[in-house]
């Protein structure tokens, strides 16, 4: 079991470690002649016009609250659904009614107008 | 043949546990697994760029490359020589660091996805027992390099393309992750060899169309792939959150964006096409085999419809496809006590 997650380990070193030669080799060959234009931020030719990092648009958020909760959601659903086949009745009822709340707060949403894109 | 690879990881195996102490030869054995992936990886992006541009020339009635190599086969190669000597643009309003760790972390999540994909019968990496939760759990941290690259550029049109892609990836990792519970009910384990094993008789396919439906389009959309290309869209936002990176720093975007692809084809040959089994051929070669049959159908799905809207693309996802795949998840579960 361990030794597994170890294993994981090995690759989680390795994909990291390759990009970071592969962007060093290409280090060694490619040209470095920067200059103050070549520097610039690019905006099709034009100089950029006042800062990018500004509040940006609520909506985005909005979205991540909702998919947060289905997926907390999702967390739960994955042990049920691998020991659906030996559980009781009762559990599926169960789930049933945890989807059905579920469902509620996404009609919750709908109705609020949390999905329209506006 | 059949058990070409089998055996060579066999002898490997026998070879380190002769030569290496105590739990060494496991980590040693996860390390040439690695490696090996890696090439496979990068075999088939260079095979994959090629096959994506012919694809697309023979739909649009043209020839595409063939000019480098015999029908243009070095293509790729060619390219990537190209970008080996592009300079390195850092740019001075970027936030330097964030932008640069970027370019390497977003290939991390694609070279893991591979751990648990078994490639051939008893060809798996690392067979976890939480399989498909591993896959998922690691697919959903690449959004995170996006965003990254997005904010870090300091360019509007990459800030635009990375809350895209953040709000796109987040939205429809939901009727994924919903489309494979279906499978995970009916196999009743999250570990890939048994849900390989649960579909000896039939596939998974045939018993959850619904779900491969679901996967097939949620997919293309966590790839950015048309029709869900709208964080890369060229024609507004040049190309979305890598606008800044030149060189090998967007060449590992471009590596990871056709890596993702091998990974959730491979997945949808695991959970739903039988995974490496079939008749006459190894089983290796049927996984390479129905692997890209799933790669052209992507292909084939980008060459053929238009770009969606963006607020078509949350409308759908939010208000048809989410309540399709909890609406499949309780009839699986009404089918299954039923029979």
């Amino acid at each position: 079991m361990l030794q597994q997650y170890a294993g994981i380990g090995v690759f989680f070193l390795v994909a990291a470690i390759f990009p970071i030669i592969a962007i060093g080799a290409a280090w060694l060959v490619r040209p470095k002649k920067p200059s103050r234009v070549k520097l610039d931020t690019y905006e099709c030719g034009l100089e950029t016009q006042g800062p990018t990092w500004v509040q940006f648009k609520v909506g985005y958020f909005l979205y991540a609250l909702v998919f947060l909760i289905f997926d907390i959601e999702t967390v739960f659903l994955y042990p049920w659904a691998v020991q659906f086949q030996v559980l009781p009745l009762f559990a599926f009822v169960e789930m049933f009614i945890f989807i059905g709340i579920l469902a509620v707060g996404l009609w919750y949403a709908w109705k609020e107008g949390a999905l329209e894109w506006k | 043949m059949e058990n070409l690879f089998v055996n060579l990881e066999a002898s490997l195996n026998r070879f380190l546990t002769a030569t290496l102490p105590g739990s060494l030869p496991n980590l040693a054995m996860a390390l040439a697994s690695v490696v090996v992936i890696l090439l496979f990886v990068l075999t088939n992006v260079v095979w994959l760029v090629y096959m994506e541009r012919k694809v697309a020339a023979y739909m649009q009635d043209r020839l595409g490359p063939n000019r480098v190599g015999p029908r243009g086969l070095l293509q790729t190669v060619a390219d990537v020589l190209k970008l080996l000597g592009k300079e390195d643009i850092v740019p001075v309003a970027a936030d330097k660091w964030v932008f640069k760790i970027a370019a390497v972390t977003v290939l991390i999540p694609t070279i893991m996805l591979f751990a648990v994909i078994p490639f051939g019968n008893n060809l798996i990496s690392i067979d976890l027992n939480i399989g498909v939760f591993y896959f998922v759990a690691i697919s959903s941290t690449a959004t995170i390099s996006f965003l990254m690259a997005g904010w870090a550029s300091n360019n509007k049109y990459s800030l635009l393309g990375g809350m895209r892609v953040v709000a796109q990836m987040i939205a429809y990792e939901i009727p994924l992750v919903f489309s494979l519970l279906g499978v995970v009910m009916l196999a009743g384990s999250l570990k890939m060899s048994d849900i390989v094993a649960a579909q000896k008789d039939v596939w998974f396919i045939v018993l959850q169309p619904v779900a491969f439906l679901i996967y097939f389009i949620a997919g293309t959309a966590e790839l950015n792939r048309g029709p869900f290309d709208l964080p890369e869209a060229e024609q507004e936002l040049i190309a979305g959150p890598f606008t800044e990176y030149s060189g090998f720093r967007y060449a590992m975007f471009f590596l990871a964006e056709y890596g993702n692809m091998v990974a959730i084809s491979a997945l949808a040959v695991t959970l739903f096409l039988g995974g490496p089994s079939g008749p006459w051929l190894p089983s290796w070669m049927w996984f390479v085999i129905k692997v890209y049959v799933m790669i052209f159908l992507f292909m084939w799905l980008k060459w053929t419809l238009p770009r969606i809207r963006l607020d078509h693309m949350m409308q759908f996802n939010w208000k048809f496809l989410l309540p399709l795949s909890l609406a499949n998840i309780l009839l699986t579960g009404i089918a299954i006590k039923l029979f």
